[in-house]
């Protein structure tokens, strides 16, 4: 490097005093400004180090000045969202559930709360539109296996069905094929007569067969016309709504292995209010009673 | 400061640049180890049980952890979906850990419990047939395969190597405890409950015919984020960050 700064001549800007294969290069710093903005940030950030947890010590941390904690913060935002809340979850839980729906306030608190937790608790079944899936009820319609007032619909969230409580909502339709309580024919029987109670094309023959295995097997809970029966869950075979499918193969698997699907129940994983919540908005879906 | 003595001897170059890279890590990784608060003193932690490892292993061998991240962060709407952010505790014998924020699919910290086997057998084969709007890939072929689960023994000592507790009899009875824990009431799940206390046993695939991938898996996600007793778990102190 040269003592004196060599100055280039084209530009008459000194240079570095670098050289590559003859090619020099121009002293150009940076402008002072960005210069003394940096030196401005490295010294700002000094105050973080004194506000702000920020230097390990030998078996702690520094903790700042100002005591911030990242958990405690989102505890006291939660506190506070529940304090916004309080009013109407007071009275959400003071008013009777069928009377929510005939004020308007409270309607709207318990719809907008039912759908936030029908999206975490419910949807992964019944689908994020409550259209639920093949063995998860779809739940807009106004088919109910267990019942469509508000109350019933509380009460299913709340025993859940076949669910490990107490009160659950249960029944057991036997498994006729597997249980080998009908012979695969009238199985198939059973299930072209089946077909035909919704109105779609079956086996005349067959399906007369079927009527009769029908009348002595079925009508104690399906009911003599295939009605069903919400008391004890069965669901009407006549509507064209099909759990399983309506397909024949599907009915036959319906018969053969009884099906029988499970809801949990939410009595232990959800308060009573947010349960309303949700028995309003799934109510308030389409297909309340 | 005159750069020409270390830009032009390459190896004091090499020695400088490891001396100011390594003051970084020193700062940022070393104070880890002993600072008494980086992981939290709770109640229920215990080393996976061989089976939930193994499906563990299924996860990370099919990526899950690409979409998936396993981390509830401090912050009100993760805690209001997912339940209590996460702890360092609960990853203590996670090697490697599943934290991240790249969430294509939702956190799967706390997943344990929240959906039943059979909604877990159901998505694992079609993941559209109980969640349409689902991009997720299925997996129907975990189902069908056989668990490979010879060298279950090794991969406890494995991470005992890497500081998991694993005791000689959690070593020696790996297999038995892994076979032991798709059948319920039997005497080897009795033995493996006291070994790994809270582990669920019971077939989660339904097949009692084999033990396949897919029991492994979903044994793992049914126990992810279930151990660590919260009504237990003192937020203060220490635990305060």
């Amino acid at each position: 490097m040269a003592d004196k700064p060599e100055i280039d001549e084209v530009t008459g800007i000194e240079t570095t005093g670098h050289e590559w294969d003859g090619i020099k290069e121009l002293n150009k710093p940076l402008p002072r400004w960005w210069v003394w903005t940096l030196y401005a940030t490295i010294i700002w950030s000094i105050g973080y180090w004194i506000v702000y947890p920020a230097w390990p010590l030998a078996t702690d941390y520094t903790k700042g000045l100002l005591g911030y904690s990242q958990r405690q913060a989102v505890a006291d935002s939660l506190r506070q969202a529940r304090a916004a809340q309080a009013k109407f979850v007071k009275a959400i839980a003071e008013t009777d559930i069928a009377a929510i729906r005939s004020k308007p306030e409270l309607l709207r608190f318990a719809v907008a709360g039912g759908r936030a937790a029908f999206g975490d608790n419910c949807a992964p079944c019944h689908g994020s539109g409550a259209q639920g899936a093949k063995g998860y009820p779809n739940l807009n319609d106004d088919e109910w296996l267990w019942g469509g007032t508000i109350e019933q619909i509380y009460e299913t969230i709340r025993v859940g069905i076949r669910a490990d409580h107490d009160d659950t909502r249960s029944n057991d339709m036997p498994k006729f094929g597997v249980d080998e309580l009908l012979t695969p024919e009238q199985i198939s029987d059973v299930a072209e007569y089946v077909l035909s109670l919704s109105g779609k094309a079956a086996d005349a023959a067959a399906a007369k067969r079927g009527k009769a295995i029908f009348a002595e097997q079925c009508t104690a809970c399906h009911g003599e016309d295939g009605k069903g029966n919400q008391e004890l869950g069965a669901p009407n075979l006549t509507d064209a709504i099909w759990l399983y499918g309506g397909d024949k193969a599907s009915i036959v698997e319906s018969i053969r292995t009884g099906r029988g699907g499970v809801m949990p129940s939410w009595e232990k994983r959800l308060s009573p209010v947010v349960m309303k919540q949700l028995a309003v908005y799934v109510h308030a879906l389409g297909g309340g009673k | 400061m005159k750069h020409e003595i270390l830009e032009k001897n390459s190896i004091l170059l090499t020695v400088a640049i490891l001396v100011v890279v390594a003051i970084g890590g020193l700062v940022e990784i070393a104070p880890l180890f002993w600072l008494q608060s980086t992981i939290e003193k709770v109640k229920g932690m215990r080393p996976y049980s061989p089976l939930e490892l193994m499906g563990r292993d299924i996860y990370i061998r099919e990526g899950c952890y690409v979409c998936h991240s396993q981390m509830i962060r401090s912050l009100r709407d993760e805690v209001e979906r997912y339940g209590h952010y996460s702890l360092a505790a609960e990853s203590m014998y996670d090697h490697p850990f599943q934290w991240g924020s790249k969430r294509t699919g939702p956190d799967l910290a706390r997943v344990g419990g929240k959906y039943s086997d059979a909604w877990h057998r159901e998505h694992m084969a079609n993941p559209r047939a109980v969640v349409p709007e689902s991009i997720m890939p299925g997996y129907p072929f975990l189902a069908k395969t056989r668990l490979d689960y010879g060298d279950i023994a090794d991969r406890l000592k494995a991470l005992r190597i890497a500081g998991v507790p694993y005791t000689d009899e959690q070593i020696a009875k790996a297999k038995a405890d892994l076979e032991a824990q798709v059948r319920p009431d039997s005497d080897a799940a009795e033995a493996l409950l006291k070994r790994y206390p809270k582990a669920q046993v019971r077939d989660f695939d339904a097949n009692p015919k084999m033990i396949s991938e897919l029991d492994a898996l979903i044994a793992y996600l049914q126990m992810l984020g279930t151990l660590v007793d919260f009504a237990k778990f003192d937020a203060s102190g220490p635990n305060l960050r």
